[in-house]
C-alpha cells in the first residue's frame, strides 16, 4: 500500500495560485454549500469507509482539509487520494451531515475538467468503458464478458464467451436479445443521448482525459448524428 | 436529589415521527415547484401500496403501470436478475412496460470516472423520466446505483434553480418536458410491497434455508430518509429491504457483524483496481458471513453488489480463503419460491459462485433442470427457434 505523501514537496512544481484556482472551482460548485458543514474529527466516516481499510485514504482528512481551506493539502489530495474513494456514501453517516464522498465527486470533476495528469492516470484502462457508455448508452454489455477482460473472474467467463450468442437468445425478455448493448435501445434514444452530451459539454471532459478516445467517439457520434439529420452538431 | 427518568434499554420503544424528522419531505417542495410551473410531477398510479421510510413518512410504491428502468450490469452480465423482475410481474398479470426508449442512467460511469457533470447527469435522468411519462407509465428503477443517483438528481433539481433552468432548456431542444416522478422507487421496494402475495403463491419450501442479506449502500446510505424501514424488522433500526421479503418466504435470515459494510464494488475499482474490490468483498463480507452464519445463500438487491460479491470469490479460492456462498438478488429468490426455472428464468448459469448445492437443498434435480434449459439452447443452435420465449421458460413451471 502506497503511503500518501503529505509533504509540501510532492507538488512543489505547481504554483500556489494554480492550487488556489482549482480549490476555488470546487467551492464555486452549486453543491458546495450542501456538502460541508464543518468537521469535528469524530472519525465516524473513517470507521465506515471501505477504502480507508485498504488504501492510505481518509474521508476525515479530506473533510478537514477543505474545512481549513488548506490549499496545498487539498491539491495533494486532489492529485493522489480522491480516486481511492469507493463512492459508496457510507461517510454520509457524518453527524455534521457533511458528505466527504460528494466533496470528492466535485474534486474529481474539477480534476478531470482541468486535465490533471493524475486524473488521466487514474482512468487508464478505463477507456473501453467510456467508449461503451458514450457511444451506445449502455455501460456494460454481454460481449465484454471475455476472459482477457476479466481473468480473475475465472473459468466460467470462458464458458459464457463461447456460448454468448445462443445464451443471449435464450433469455425470455425480447429487449435482452443483444450482445453489444445490455438491452435493445432505439436509434432516436441514442441520438437524444448524443445531443445531451453535446449540449452539456461532456465531450470536452473526455478530450481532457484521453484525446485518442475522444477522436474515435467524435467520429462515431457525428456520423450517426448526420444520418439522423443533425449535420450542424459537431463536437469540435 | 435529582430524579432521572431511567428507562430500561429493553423497554425503550422507537417510533418514527415524520413531523419530527430531521429532513423535509422533498415531495412538498416538488409539488410547490409544479404549482409554480417549473416542472411536472409524474404521479404514482392509483394501484399502489404505502410503506414506511426511515423517519416515518409513508412512501407510495406502484404495483402496476410500471416503466422498467433497466440496469446495464444486470442486463449485460446477470440477465436473470432483470428477467426475474419481469417474470414476477407477468405471474401476477400486472401491466408493465419494458422500454427500448431507455438509456443507462450513466451513473456507474459518473461515480467511477467523473467524466460527466451535473447537467448531463440530470438531463439523462429527466430524459428517461419523460420517456416513461410519454407512454403513461411510472418509472421503476432496477439498479441500486441508478436509484441512489436519481435521488441525488431529484434533490439537486428541486434545490438548484440554475440546474433546473439548464435541464429544462435541454429538454425543450429534445421536445420533452421537465418531469420528475413523485417517488423514486426501487424494484426491491416493489418486491417487498408484494411479499405477501408472493408468499401466497410460494411452491418451494425455503424453511430449511439460511440466508444473509447485504443492503446496497446507495439504497440506504445515500438520501437515507427515502429507504424503507419497518418496526417489525430490526426494530426499524436498519432498513427492512430484502430482509422483509426473505422472511415472508420463510427463510432464516442470519445476522453478521459487517452487515453495514459496503460490498467493495467501488464503481471504478471493480473495473480497473479489482484487487481492492475482491479483497474487500471477500475479507469484510463473504468470510465474515461464512464464519458467523455459514449461509446457504447471500441475497442482495443491486447490480454492483451481486457482481462484486459473486465474482470476487473465484480468485479468493486460489488463496484458500473461506468463501463459497452463492449470491442472488431478492427478485430471483422470490421468483424461485414461486416455481420459476433456475436456468430459464433465474439464468443462474451467468453467476459465478457454485449455486448447485443451494438448488439441491431446495429439492431441485440440477442435472434435469440444466437439461431442460439446454434443450431450449439446442433449438436455437439448430435454427428450430430464433429465441426462447416466456412460454418456453414456463414449460416446466413448478406448481
Amino acid at each position: 500500500m502506497m503511503a500518501l505523501d503529505l509533504s509540501q514537496n510532492k507538488h512543489a512544481d505547481v504554483s500556489f495560485e494554480e492550487k488556489e484556482r482549482l480549490f476555488d472551482l470546487v467551492k464555486d460548485d452549486d453543491r458546495w454549500h450542501h456538502v460541508l458543514n464543518g468537521c469535528y474529527e469524530c472519525g465516524i466516516c473513517v470507521a465506515a469507509c471501505p477504502s480507508a481499510k485498504f488504501y492510505d485514504f481518509s474521508p476525515r482528512v479530506i473533510a478537514q482539509a477543505v474545512s481549513r481551506e488548506d490549499v496545498d493539502l487539498i491539491y495533494t489530495l486532489m492529485s493522489d487520494s480522491i480516486w481511492d474513494c469507493s463512492q459508496c456514501f457510507s461517510c454520509d453517516r457524518c453527524p455534521r451531515q457533511n458528505s466527504p464522498a460528494q466533496i470528492i465527486t466535485i474534486m474529481r470533476e474539477v480534476a478531470v475538467k482541468n486535465g490533471l495528469k493524475t486524473a488521466q492516470k487514474a482512468l487508464e484502462g478505463y477507456g473501453r468503458i467510456i467508449y461503451k457508455i458514450m457511444s451506445t448508452g449502455s455501460q456494460v454489455s454481454p460481449d465484454m464478458l471475455q476472459p482477457d477482460a476479466f481473468p480473475d473472474w475465472g473459468t466460467h467467463v470462458y464458458e459464457i464467451a463461447e456460448n454468448l450468442e445462443e445464451w443471449r437468445k435464450a433469455i425470455p425478455p425480447e429487449t435482452l436479445h443483444t450482445t453489444e448493448t445490455g438491452w435493445k435501445i432505439d436509434e432516436k434514444t441514442i441520438i437524444e443521448l448524443y445531443l445531451i452530451w453535446h449540449m452539456t459539454g461532456v465531450m470536452d471532459l473526455i478530450e481532457g482525459v484521453d484525446e485518442g478516445l475522444f477522436m474515435i467517439l467524435v467520429d462515431v457520434m457525428e456520423e450517426r448524428l448526420e444520418e439522423a439529420g443533425y449535420d450542424d452538431v459537431t463536437f469540435d | 436529589m435529582i430524579h432521572l427518568p431511567i428507562t430500561n434499554a429493553s423497554e425503550r420503544t422507537f417510533k418514527a415521527d415524520p413531523d419530527n424528522a430531521p429532513v423535509t419531505d422533498l415531495r412538498e417542495e416538488l409539488f410547490q415547484l409544479e404549482r409554480e410551473g417549473e416542472l411536472e410531477v409524474i404521479r404514482v398510479p392509483d394501484n399502489h401500496v404505502e410503506l414506511m421510510t426511515k423517519y416515518g413518512r409513508m412512501k407510495k410504491i406502484p404495483i402496476d403501470k410500471t416503466w422498467h428502468h433497466k440496469s446495464c450490469g444486470q442486463c449485460g452480465h446477470i440477465p436473470g436478475y432483470s428477467t426475474s423482475i419481469f417474470w414476477l410481474n407477468r405471474q401476477f398479470g400486472l401491466d408493465y412496460y419494458d422500454p427500448t426508449d431507455q438509456t443507462s442512467c450513466t451513473s456507474w460511469n459518473y461515480y467511477a470516472s467523473a467524466t460527466s457533470n451535473p447537467e448531463a447527469q440530470a438531463a439523462v435522468a429527466v430524459r428517461n423520466f419523460a420517456a416513461a411519462a410519454e407512454v403513461g407509465y411510472f418509472p421503476l428503477i432496477h439498479c441500486g446505483t441508478s436509484f441512489g443517483h436519481y435521488k441525488e438528481v431529484r434533490h439537486a433539481l428541486v434545490h438548484q434553480h440554475d440546474l433546473r433552468r439548464k435541464v429544462k432548456k435541454i429538454m425543450e431542444r429534445l421536445g420533452k418536458k421537465l418531469v420528475i416522478p413523485e417517488e423514486i422507487v426501487h424494484y426491491s421496494e416493489w418486491v417487498l410491497a408484494m411479499k405477501d402475495r408472493i408468499a401466497e403463491r410460494q411452491v418451494i419450501d425455503m424453511s430449511n434455508i439460511t440466508a444473509t442479506v447485504h443492503p446496497a449502500c446507495h439504497y440506504h446510505k445515500l438520501i437515507e430518509e427515502d429507504a424503507i424501514y419497518d418496526s417489525e424488522i430490526y426494530g426499524a433500526q436498519r432498513t427492512a429491504i430484502v430482509t422483509g421479503t426473505l422472511q415472508a418466504l420463510g427463510i432464516n435470515v442470519g445476522d453478521y457483524s459487517s452487515w453495514y459494510d459496503c460490498c467493495g464494488f467501488g464503481f471504478r475499482h471493480i473495473l480497473v483496481s479489482r484487487d481492492f474490490s475482491r479483497s474487500f468483498s471477500v475479507q469484510r463480507k463473504i468470510e465474515v458471513m461464512k464464519e458467523e452464519v455459514n449461509p446457504d445463500v447471500t441475497v442482495t438487491h443491486d447490480t454492483g453488489c451481486v457482481t462484486t460479491l459473486d465474482q470476487s470469490q473465484f480468485a479468493a479460492r486460489a488463496h484458500d480463503r473461506n468463501v463459497g456462498i452463492p449470491v442472488m438478488a431478492d427478485s430471483q429468490m422470490a421468483a424461485l419460491a414461486m416455481g420459476a426455472h433456475p436456468y430459464k428464468v433465474l439464468q443462474l448459469h451467468w453467476h459465478n459462485t457454485d449455486n448447485k448445492p443451494f438448488l439441491r437443498k431446495l429439492g431441485f434435480d440440477v442435472e434435469k433442470v440444466w437439461a431442460e434449459f439446454q434443450e431450449e439452447v439446442d433449438k436455437i443452435k439448430s435454427g428450430e427457434k430464433e429465441f426462447m420465449t416466456w412460454e418456453d421458460a414456463d414449460k416446466n413451471l413448478k406448481k
